[in-house]
């Protein structure tokens, strides 16, 4: 029962988006490390505009799927192909190394849970967010400096810290650097590797206001992992249900919070209430 | 047939010092070294009688590349009789029997410590710079491993990075020496520790720079007429030291790169870093004309 009640709560999606093409598809997508099977055989689709949740439990495979959106790892078998000009047809696992590297730079951004993963820790905030820009090839100081500003400022960060170290500030502000970092150049697709998990709850509803905003007044597309359900239920328009490296279930999240399919996720919305 | 037939007699000394498989070695080595401008070739470092980090690597260079008919002119921060230029280049003659020179301009091989002489190199020369450290990377990335990863994907956002950082924090661009530069638009090399003022002057070069640190054991190159562009934002102007206005209170000269000599007073004289320029303008002025070539700088604006 499990895999089958993806496709008719994918087909009960908002109209809106099923009009849309898909941006990102996954098909198929397999990895094992040793023994441990991460991924089995994972669909994914994420529609414009969306954000698209991704829960469960430690271990299940959300970080390694997140991972492979972000091109930074490949897996045993599989396609990925984004909606991006030019390459719309094209499986992204089969780029070269460096083409994998550009396109990954310039249209995806991630903001991951430990900030040590996505940021220089010993160069300064605006710095991180500059290096996106330098790596995609801007070489104007006062371009790179306005965008750094800008980027930082639509994170809502304290923009008179804008110089200062990461490992000067604390958590939360990190996490808005390694967003103006993810967002400065607008990316097609933004994910977000439990990003508000470590914060305290005062700081944790500040950047999730700050995402929604982003959302909102940007359209960016987003894939947030959380093992939290409260996070997702007010972030995410569909939501992915994952255990043992399978999707056990998909679907809108609030059909999937209300009326959940299959045991599992049964378990995780009763455990939660 | 015996083995004896076959191999060589037994000699004392092999022609240039190095023994004819180091020279192999390092002749296949600048020839990729060539073939991919720019990029770090490592190499067997030998042994010479000099201690690492004295200029081994532009030794080894110039042994390679010398033959009896080589006119060889060493220098060490512009100057031909300093003990360690000296020496080295008595020591390629005598081991080469190749002819010693001061002068830029009848030299085939000039190997140098720091500084590119101010006259034009003409494309029958080479120009050997020895190089204490030949990783641009390694200020940004101690991991030698990734920096090679690194290079491979011409990744050099954290480079770039550190130049924006100092901007921001000094309003300038605080690198002197070793400036990282572009090589064919590929690489990024450092040029040795040559000053800025001589980096425009590999930039589309008639002549063939070969980059070698023996301590290292790496070499690299910049072949003739290939771009080398230092890194520099395009706001922000590549700025060279401002010798422009200064005069050598030796010689006269003006508009070249000098040497400060702090004076008890608290003020400074200045000399021309390039002293074989200098003694040929004293020459000339003194009634012995010495042809001065063509130089990069005229008036002291880069002109090449
Ligand atoms: N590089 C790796 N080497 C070996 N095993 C790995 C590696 N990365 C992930 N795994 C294994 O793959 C499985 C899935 O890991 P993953 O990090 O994707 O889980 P997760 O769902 O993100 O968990 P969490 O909620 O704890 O972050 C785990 O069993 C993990 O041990
Ligand atoms: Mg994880």
């Amino acid at each position: 029962m499990s895999l089958d009640l993806g496709l008719p709560a994918l087909e009960r999606a908002a109209p809106r988006l099923m009009r849309a093409e898909p941006l990102l598809t996954m098909r198929d997508i397999s990895k094992s490390f040793g023994n441990v099977r991460a991924l089995r055989q994972v669909d994914a689709t994420v529609y414009p505009g969306e954000v698209m949740g991704i829960v469960g439990e430690s271990g299940s495979g959300k970080s390694t799927l997140l991972r492979m959106m972000n091109l930074e790892d490949t897996p045993d078998g599989g396609d990925y192909t984004l909606r991006l000009p030019g390459r719309e047809n094209e499986n992204l696992f089969d780029l070269a190394r460096y083409e994998r590297r550009m396109l990954c730079a310039r249209h995806i951004g991630i903001v991951y849970q430990n900030p040590h993963l996505g940021l220089l820790m010993r160069h300064s905030s605006s710095g991180n967010v500059a290096e996106r820009l330098l790596i995609a090839g801007e070489r104007s100081f006062d371009v790179l400096r306005d965008k750094a500003r800008e980027a930082l400022d639509a994170s809502e960060f304290p923009l008179d810290r804008m110089d200062a170290r990461p490992i000067e500030l604390s958590g939360g502000m990190q996490q808005r650097v390694q967003l103006a970092k993810a967002i400065a150049l607008e990316p097609a697709l933004l994910l977000l590797d439990e990003p508000t998990t470590g914060l305290d709850v005062s700081v944790q509803a500040l950047v999730l206001d700050t995402l929604k905003r982003l959302q909102r007044d940007r359209q960016i597309t987003m894939v947030l992992v959380s093992h939290d359900l409260g996070v997702i239920r007010t972030m995410a328009d569909r939501v992915m249900v994952m255990r043992h490296g399978e999707v056990v279930e998909q679907g809108l999240a609030d059909q999937v919070f209300q009326d959940p399919q299959h045991p599992y996720t049964q378990q995780l919305v009763h455990a939660k209430l | 047939m015996s083995l004896a037939t076959l191999t060589k007699d037994w000699a004392a000394t092999s022609y240039g010092f190095l023994d004819a498989s180091a020279k192999r070695e390092l002749r296949r080595k600048m020839l990729k070294a060539i073939a991919v401008p720019g990029c770090q070739m490592p190499y067997a470092s030998r042994e010479v009688p000099m201690a690492r980090g004295w200029g081994t690597g532009g030794l080894q260079a110039t042994l390679t590349l010398v033959n009896p008919n080589s006119v060889i002119k060493v220098i060490d921060q512009g100057a031909d009789d300093g003990v360690n230029a000296a020496s080295i280049r008595r020591f390629i003659s005598r081991v080469s029997g190749a002819s010693e020179t001061w002068d830029t301009l009848s030299a085939t091989i000039v190997q140098s410590r720091h500084r590119v002489p101010e006259e034009i190199m003409r494309e029958d020369q080479v120009l050997v710079l020895q190089v204490p450290n030949p990783e641009p990377l390694r200020g940004v990335e101690p991991n030698i491993s990734i920096a090679r990863q690194m290079h491979a994907d011409a990744d050099y956002g954290k480079l770039w990075l550190t130049l924006y950082e100092q901007i921001v924090r000094k309003g300038r661009i605080m690198q002197g020496a070793s400036y990282p530069s572009m090589v064919n638009g590929r690489h990024v090399m450092t040029p040795s520790p040559i000053p800025r003022w001589d980096v425009p002057k590999l930039n589309m070069a008639r002549h063939l720079t070969i980059l070698s640190a023996g301590r290292e054991k790496r070499l690299y190159a910049v072949p003739p007429y290939t771009r080398v562009e230092p890194l520099v934002f395009s706001d922000r102007p590549y700025l060279v030291e401002d010798h422009a206005d200064l005069t050598c209170r030796r010689s006269g000269v003006s508009g070249f790169f000098m040497n400060e000599l702090p004076q008890d007073g608290g003020g400074s004289v200045f000399e021309v870093s390039d002293s074989n320029l200098g003694i040929k303008a004293i020459d000339t002025a003194q009634g012995t004309p010495s042809e001065i070539g063509e130089t990069w700088y005229r008036n002291g604006e880069f002109s090449a």
